[in-house]
């Protein structure tokens, strides 16, 4: 890394100038935009004379947090939803990749058990939803296997994937330097597959939001999917778009942690196959 | 003798069920400190003859053996190097050169020491904290080189380790190769189809037939200057050594 940075930093000076210009002015536009839509979104509705209680504008969205803050616990939800978010993410990933390696480590089991996989991976794991209310009734339990049976299939399939593509003459190497088959799989197996694990994991992350909320949607009265389903049925349209833009941020920074992780991880891959 | 075969045959079963014989019969030995390649055309049983050696898997008939013990599975006498560098791109060069260590009881300080040792030997000092993709692809080789001598072992395989390199980083590789293990008095045996190299690198050349593979004939390479093919390279007889190979290969009859 420390090469590729001394090296751009010997470029010759007007190709570094343009570069950074160029660089930069992709985010002048991305600025640009959203502006326009905010401002859009706070004209429009009144111009054409949207009731609130279908589009609110910005500023009613933003009084309502307030209003949410106040009256609603909306920290508490908040808190709520992204615990379980994380929790779910962290037990279903923990679990994809302990069973994704198990039985890539046996080809045997993996034949034996893909069409089931398959098939799983193929259920849609949200509508599973109700029936794990009715099996553990309304508290966080229900919220938390939806995350976390979301979670692991992206995960598992893809280490199952990465471990069916490991060199083989990295593991002769290995054999031929009598290393046990535990140190094969420390040494060269797991580092081998870290880069399909990571995108597994920021896949994972995406979806580790849509199960906690589909989960606080159909039961329980905690977290930020039970305040969608409450301002739904009040009509209240600008705590709705709250809830959801609050989920959608508690998204984006797991996948930016997720992202920052990688990039460490993964330091070695030089930039431009990265 | 460093490295012995004794009318090694070796059988495989396709893919159709048949029985395939990859090399048959093949009898020679390598004394200690002695340099031999073996030459052949594709598919004669060359990897596998290195394989065997290697430990990876043994004969169907006849005996391998490394420094007159039998081999019959990975041997810690064995050092192997592939056309591929095989450096695992996650660790930085000198922990790449500690890799054949670590299931040897060494501790750190020691490993790293004579990670350090190999390194300088290879002339690689100074890009031990360098990772792989920082390399270019002569000195990914030569750290590959530098793992396979850490381990001390009593005889190197290299199979086609310059044949993904071009023209002139493989004529200094073969040099710097030749001088480390001159060096080093280890004993070689070298795969490889390209006939100049084998003149230029070896004491003595195996040929092997078409598969199933069998040495057909063996060539004493006469000739000053093994630890320095680039000397070696400007005497008249290497034309002729090569001359000789390609008629015992009957390459004229397959040219058109």
């Amino acid at each position: 890394m420390t090469v590729a940075a001394s090296t751009s930093e010997s470029k010759p000076k007007p190709v570094k100038a343009v570069k950074v210009k160029g660089e930069s002015k992709h985010l002048y536009v991305s600025f640009g935009l959203l502006v326009v839509v905010l401002v859009m979104w706070e004209v429009l509705p009144g111009m054409l004379d949207v009731p609130r209680y279908i589009i609110p504008t910005l500023s009613d969205c933003l009084a309502e947090l307030k209003n949410m803050y106040a009256f609603d616990k909306l920290l508490s939800h908040t808190a709520s939803t992204a615990i379980f978010t994380i929790l779910g993410f962290v037990i279903g990933s923990a679990l994809g990749a302990a069973i994704g390696y198990l039985l890539g480590m046996s080809p045997f089991w993996e034949k034996v058990v893909s069409p089931y996989i398959l098939a799983l991976q193929i259920a849609p794991k949200v509508a599973f939803a109700p029936l794990f209310i009715m099996w553990f009734g309304y508290n966080s339990m229900p919220k938390l296997l939806v995350t976390v049976l979301i979670v692991f299939f992206p995960v598992l399939v893809n280490v199952l994937q990465a471990m069916r593509t490991v060199d083989r003459d990295l593991v002769n190497l290995a054999r031929a330097y009598s290393l046990t088959r535990w140190q094969i799989f420390v040494k060269i197996e797991m580092p081998s597959t870290l880069p399909n694990l990571m995108a597994g994991l920021r896949i994972a992350s995406t979806l580790a939001v849509i199960g906690v909320t589909v989960g606080e949607l159909v039961g329980g009265n905690v977290g930020l999917g039970y305040l969608i389903s409450y301002g739904g049925g009040q009509a209240n349209a600008a705590m709705v778009f709250n809830a959801i833009g609050i989920l959608t941020v508690i998204g984006c920074v797991l996948y930016m942690v997720l992202e920052r992780i990688e990039a460490r991880a993964l330091h070695y891959l030089p930039k431009d196959s990265h | 003798m460093a490295l012995e075969f004794k009318h090694v045959t070796k059988q495989f079963q396709s893919n159709s069920g048949e029985m395939l014989t990859a090399v048959k019969d093949v009898d020679f030995r390598v004394e200690k400190g002695e340099f031999v390649s073996v030459v052949g055309p594709s598919g004669c049983g060359k990897s596998t003859i290195l394989s065997m050696t290697a430990g990876l898997y043994q004969p169907s008939i006849g005996e391998v053996s490394v420094s007159g013990e039998r081999v019959d599975g990975p041997n810690p006498h064995v050092g192997f190097m592939l056309q591929k560098d095989l450096l695992l791109p996650w660790r930085d060069i000198i922990s790449n050169v500690e890799f054949g260590l670590e299931s040897r009881g060494l501790n750190r300080a020691a490993r790293r020491a004579k990670a350090m040792e190999v390194l300088n030997a290879c002339h690689l000092g100074g890009f031990e904290q360098h990772y792989p993709y920082q390399l270019s692809g002569g000195m990914r080789q030569r750290a590959a080189l530098a793992r396979t001598l850490a381990i001390d072992p009593e005889i190197i395989l290299l199979d086609e380790p310059f044949s993904a390199l071009d023209a002139q980083t493989k004529l200094l590789l073969q040099n710097s190769f030749s001088k480390v293990i001159a060096e080093q008095q280890k004993t070689t045996l070298l795969i490889t189809h390209d006939l100049a190299e084998a003149v230029l690198m070896s004491d003595r050349i195996l040929v092997l037939s078409e598969r199933p593979g069998t040495v057909i004939a063996e060539i004493k390479v006469d000739l000053p200057h093994r630890d320095e093919p680039l000397k070696r390279r400007n005497l008249p007889e290497v034309s002729e050594y090569a001359a000789q190979l390609f008629s015992y290969l009957k390459l004229e009859e397959k040219a058109f």
